[in-house]
């Protein structure tokens, strides 16, 4: 686990980097791909950029309102460089919210933009694997198998690389299945299978969860929620 | 694959998502065991320590059990370790009656005593400021980074960690005050 890298005078942030690379270069490849799922690249570059900046105020703005009381003392701090002040749950709420003001106002059709932002979502989700590697964080319940790691003073599942594994097989799969036709929504929709899917397996293996059955049951709903939409497209696409 | 052979191949998927989780869950609390266990990372209990202060009394972190403690790696030589002094110095006069408690571990390996104590004398600082001469305690809470920050809940268990800075006083104020409210 490497969760500071110093290069020179500089310390970067490891887990951070990983998931900054992994947006630049998700993104970069969603705009590639975004030809084959009729999806404008720029309009699909404006997309995220909005989503990630309605993100990042709507976060920061949602943990002042939250810690009001905190910042009445020193106002300025709202504007603060640090990170954690930060409202995780309303920042996502802001981005969809951006993202999807956005998406409207340039009446982007809603399965073709998702499809065409999944191989952005597969490589963040690559990137996630990575910086949990370098945290440390997300670690694995303990074991005696012989391919369990040493960490936080235990032999454990190696779960953050269970996760790169997922995450680069279904990358994989989502590729070769975006090479061929299928109805609109599918590719999003077969990767939220995925996503769900490898969850519910992998959550088995993890020792940090605070909740560990509200995680694998939530994901087993969202498995059950792509399923039925998956098998409504195919079906609708063949009738 | 024709809608039926899909139909069943989703249906047995998530009969064997239902198997999987179900038997597993008793087993899945039991294996919930960081907070038994000491390791420098959040929700695992904070590694002990004995250090000497700059006066030269020895402070354990035990000590301090049942507090809330912001454990803070710092050297006079980092500019944002220097900048957010004062900010903790303010939250350590407005919380310690409420139990809280600034712990500062200068890397004392990496600095000089007479720097250390003419930084103390200029901010007025009051709270205990720990020589890690030896970086024993900076390897053990693997601070790679100046400043690194562990705020440790009153069970002695390690609730979140920044590293780099300066910290703002509202980031301050507020991770002690959920400290303060939500532990036992």
């Amino acid at each position: 686990m490497f969760p500071v890298l110093h290069i020179g005078p500089f310390s970067l942030q490891a887990p951070g980097l990983a998931l900054v690379l992994a947006a630049w270069f998700g993104l970069s490849l969603a705009e590639k791909t975004a030809p084959r799922f009729k999806a404008n690249p720029e309009r699909l570059y404006t997309l995220v950029t909005v989503a990630f900046l309605a993100g990042i105020l709507g976060g920061r703005f949602i943990y002042v309102f939250r810690y009001f009381s905190a910042f009445r003392d020193a106002p300025l701090s709202a504007f603060s460089l640090n990170l954690d002040l930060f409202d995780a749950a309303g920042g996502a709420v802001f981005a969809l919210l951006g993202g999807a003001i956005y998406a409207r106002k340039y009446e982007m059709p809603a399965w073709e933009t998702l499809d065409a932002l999944t191989p952005f979502f597969a490589v963040l989700w690559i990137g996630a694997a990575l910086s949990h590697i370098a945290s440390g964080k997300a670690f694995g319940a303990p074991t005696t198998l012989p391919w369990g790691i040493f960490l936080w003073d235990a032999t454990r599942h190696p779960s953050q690389f269970y996760e790169l594994f997922a995450a680069a097989l279904t990358l994989f799969l989502l590729s070769r299945a975006w090479r061929a036709e299928s109805p609109s929504g599918t590719i999003f929709l077969r990767f939220l299978a995925w996503i769900s899917g490898w969850t519910l397996f992998l959550d088995a293996f993890r020792g940090d969860l605070p909740n560990p059955v509200f995680a694998q049951a939530a994901a087993w709903i969202l498995l059950a929620i792509s399923f039925y939409l998956l098998d409504a497209k195919f079906s609708g696409d063949r009738a | 694959m024709n809608t039926k052979q899909r139909r069943i191949l989703f249906g047995i998927i998530l009969l064997a998502g239902l198997f999987w989780i179900v038997p597993g869950i008793p087993k899945m609390y039991a294996q919930q065991d960081s907070s038994a266990k000491e390791a420098p990372q959040e929700g695992f209990l904070a590694p002990e320590f004995t250090l000497e202060t700059i006066e030269g009394d020895s402070v354990s972190l035990h000590d301090f059990r049942g507090k809330v403690i912001v454990l803070n790696f710092w050297a006079t030589w980092c500019p944002p370790c220097r900048e957010e002094m004062p900010a903790l110095q303010s939250m350590y006069e407005k919380y310690r009656e409420e139990g809280m408690v600034v712990l500062a571990v200068d890397l004392t390996a990496q600095d000089t005593t007479e720097d250390v104590q003419a930084f103390i004398a200029k901010n007025s600082l009051t709270f205990p400021v720990l020589m890690d001469v030896s970086a024993t305690v900076a390897r053990a809470y693997r601070a790679q980074a100046l400043p690194t920050t562990f705020f440790i809940g009153k069970d002695g268990t390690i609730q979140k960690i920044i590293v780099g800075g300066p910290m703002s006083p509202a980031l301050l104020e507020t991770r002690i005050e959920t400290l303060l409210e939500e532990m036992p």
